[in-house]
């Protein structure tokens, strides 16, 4: 595991506390927490759950469980594009791992990772509902159908 | 009440609205198998998952096998407990869990001991179909100072986690992940050590499987005793003489001092002490100190504490350094009597026999397993020597006797020898919750009066309850005395202590629940609080056997004062059996 150290500033603090409060720190309502929080910082790294923890009252290893049990949820920074390669069963047997070893080898990163400006992140996914499409490349909002390896140079250069 | 009738295997019974299958069972003398249900009922803890699926039973007109631990009786209910259909789903289930478990069953620290084992052998499981297509995880080992981690063995049944969060309220371990990759672990998956763990190894004596497990320190002892330049010097507390029999057969609550001490000498131990010795030294340091706040408090002196709190649980004092920082000039500064033991060994006794403290070797036997970090603390060393080299669980003795060929069962009894031998029935009792308190009062209350106490049994502040009080009458001055065992329990008087609500004078706090008789280190009880209780009352029976009941009455301690120590809370006692508490949050650095 790799995690990431950040300094949290006052008012990223001041702002998980307002977050657990409008929730009235009830331990039920802690998905609903990381939830929010997570929409504003884009991730839950360690730092910020050890915050949710003490204000929700929950153990960090409690908080740790449900970050690390929900897909969703996440510990790496996202990228301003962020990039998610389907490896649902339809666009993995149309070639969807070439195309994701296309994509790690341009950036220089893995899954789950972003690059050293930001600017891109790599994920996969199981399956957004167009196999006909196989295989299927999300940036951001966007959604690339039919793409082979050979593309991804492409792809990229429409962020530059 | 409301009650339920119900047929179980063709017996009828009735029994209270809201009792599952599995308790109707129990009761009708069906003992339905099961791996991760467990319940210690004296002590309200229970952990009920349904997890397993082991304990699935057949009812007449549903589809599904459910769980019996969680499911209710209802009235009417067909219970059939071992159908074919029952037989081969449980059979089923067993070959799943087992499919990608370590099969290295030989060599595993549990085996004979695992209940994982036991139930693949009362199920017949004969093989393990499909297990080559199930790989078997390879999580890193996490070796901690106490505790060893080992999640390849994990089987998911949360009782760890029951234990750590529920129960003791420490919350270093939680389910984590999901699926293949799901697993239970500190937050962060980091190490034991960087998290709030306190060792009090309420989680290894609830593993059913190799999973959890104490740090092993019998080679280093070996290694100590094969060294004809070391002095070997042993202690051990007074619950590993009420719990190690069961190791060898016999029944829980056999007394077994006297072969303790002869199987210490015959492991070759060159001086076979009891820490009950410095448990004696523990109430005269912390009974002085208590009356000594008291009396401030009394006189209207704002800067005396009340209530003192007791300091002898390792568990409990990493509890309160994470937990309770703000109020670490509560408890008593005395230190445990583990470590008043090595203090006085090598400096007190290392002179009397003319051997320097780095030729000597303390090694302590211990119902516990956060002993064993707590030995490792810096303030208890000199010149980077610790005062306790060692400290080995009762279960790592039991072990190290086997490998020695000594049969505990035909052994002669024998007696410690002295001057650290010597110990009253007040300090045998400080292994059951209660007992350290009701040795302090003993003391404390002659000292306090200058009158001989009527009655020795405090029997008011024994028992099982999680949380119990009581006022002792001190000549007119009523003491208010609380008692938590447990750490979730001690939490519960801890926060009062903190709102300034707290009416009492003095709080005695054992981590394990039923003291240091249920510690992590000892026997594992396999969810029986039979077990616990018949322990704590031979303590009590070996208590009311001593010829002295009185801590103050040890004539070795009175000459250990005369002619080292001065006198309890001197300055030279002070240097060698107090300490001080530290912010342990602020220590753990979580590494990213």
């Amino acid at each position: 595991m790799s995690h990431i150290k950040i300094e949290l500033r006052k008012e990223d603090v001041d702002f998980i506390k307002g977050v657990c409060s409008s929730f009235n720190n009830d331990p039920q309502e802690l998905i609903n927490v990381l939830h929010t929080t997570q929409e504003h910082f884009g991730y839950l790294p360690a730092e910020i759950q050890e915050v949710v923890a003490e204000n929700m009252n929950v153990p960090v290893a409690k908080v740790y469980g449900v970050v690390s049990f929900y897909s969703f949820f996440t510990m790496t920074p996202k990228g301003k594009y962020p990039i998610s390669v389907c490896l649902g069963t339809a666009c993995y047997v149309r070639g969807a791992e070439n195309v994701l070893a296309e994509f790690k080898k341009e950036l220089g990163i893995q899954v789950g990772e972003a690059t050293k400006d930001n600017k891109f992140s790599l994920s996969t996914l199981r399956c957004v509902g167009a196999c006909g499409l196989a295989p299927v490349v999300l940036v951001g909002g966007k959604t690339y159908g039919r793409i082979a390896p050979d593309d991804v140079k492409n792809i990229l250069k429409e962020y530059e | 009440m409301e009650t339920i009738k119900l047929t179980i295997d063709n017996k009828e019974i009735e029994v209270p609205k809201g009792t599952t299958i599995y308790q109707a069972a129990k009761m009708l003398g069906i003992d339905i198998p099961t791996l991760c249900y467990m319940h210690l009922d004296d002590m309200n803890i229970e952990n009920k998952p349904a997890g397993c699926r082991i304990c699935v039973v057949e009812v007449n007109g549903r589809k599904n096998l459910p769980p019996s631990c969680s499911t209710d009786c209802q009235n009417g209910m067909v219970v059939k407990t071992h159908t074919t259909r029952v037989l081969n789903a449980r059979r089923t289930v067993m070959e799943f869990i087992l499919s990608d478990h370590p099969k290295d069953c030989l060599v595993c620290s549990k085996s004979g001991n695992c209940d994982l084992q036991a139930m693949a052998h009362r199920l017949g499981i004969r093989e393990i179909p499909g297990q080559e297509y199930a790989a078997v995880s390879t999580y890193r080992k996490d070796t901690s100072p106490s505790i060893i981690r080992d999640l390849d063995k994990c089987i998911l049944c949360r009782r760890c986690e029951t234990m750590c969060n529920t129960v003791q309220t420490v919350g270093a371990l939680s389910a984590v992940n999901r699926g293949f990759m799901a697993t239970v672990a500190p937050a962060f998956e980091e190490n034991l050590e960087y998290s709030p763990c306190t060792y009090c190894g309420q989680c290894v004596a609830v593993c059913p499987t190799g999973a959890l497990t104490e740090v092993n320190h019998i080679p280093q002892v070996l290694r100590a005793l094969a060294d004809p330049t070391k002095t070997v010097v042993v202690q051990t507390a007074p619950a590993v003489r009420v719990a190690l029999g069961e190791e060898f057969g016999m029944k829980p609550g056999s007394i077994v001092t006297g072969k303790l001490a002869a199987a210490l000498r015959a492991l070759g131990f060159d001086y076979v002490f009891d820490t009950d010795f410095a448990a004696d030294l523990t109430i005269m340091e912390e009974g002085t100190e208590l009356l000594d706040r008291l009396g401030r408090y009394l006189k209207g002196d704002k800067s005396a504490r009340i209530p003192i709190l007791t300091s002898c649980c390792p568990g409990w004092v990493n509890f309160f350094e994470y937990y309770f920082p703000d109020l670490k000039d509560v408890p008593s500064t005395a230190k445990s009597p583990q470590q008043m033991f090595g203090a006085i060994a090598k400096s007190y006794f290392a002179d009397k026999i003319g051997v320097n403290r780095k030729d000597m070797v303390v090694v302590s036997i211990m119902p516990c397993l956060a002993k064993k970090y707590e030995c490792q603390r810096d303030e208890f060393s000199v010149d980077n020597n610790p005062d306790v080299d060692y400290s080995i669980s009762t279960r790592e003795l039991a072990a190290f006797i086997k490998q020695a060929n000594i049969d505990v069962n035909s052994l002669d009894d024998e007696d410690f020898d002295n001057p650290l031998g010597e110990s009253t029935g007040a300090a045998v009792i400080f292994g059951t919750t209660g007992g350290v308190i009701e040795a302090a009062c003993r003391t404390a209350y002659e000292i306090y009066t200058g009158k001989k106490l009527a009655k020795i049994d405090f029997t008011e502040l024994r028992g099982m309850e999680g949380v119990r009080s009581a006022t002792i009458d001190f000549n007119g001055l009523p003491l208010n005395i609380g008692i938590a065992h447990g750490l979730g329990n001690a939490r519960k008087l801890l926060d009062d202590v903190r709102a300034g609500k707290s009416q009492f004078h003095a709080i005695e706090v054992m981590a394990c629940p039923g003291g240091c008789v249920g510690g992590g280190g000892q026997p594992l009880h396999h969810g029986d609080s039979e077990v616990l209780k018949a322990r704590a009352a031979a303590l009590y029976t070996e208590d009311k056997n001593k010829p002295l009941r009185k801590s103050h009455e040890n004539p070795f301690i009175i000459k250990l004062y005369e002619e080292f120590l001065g006198k309890p809370n001197s300055e030279k006692a002070h240097h060698l059996l107090h300490t001080h508490y530290f912010d342990r949050k602020e220590k753990i650095i979580i590494k990213h």
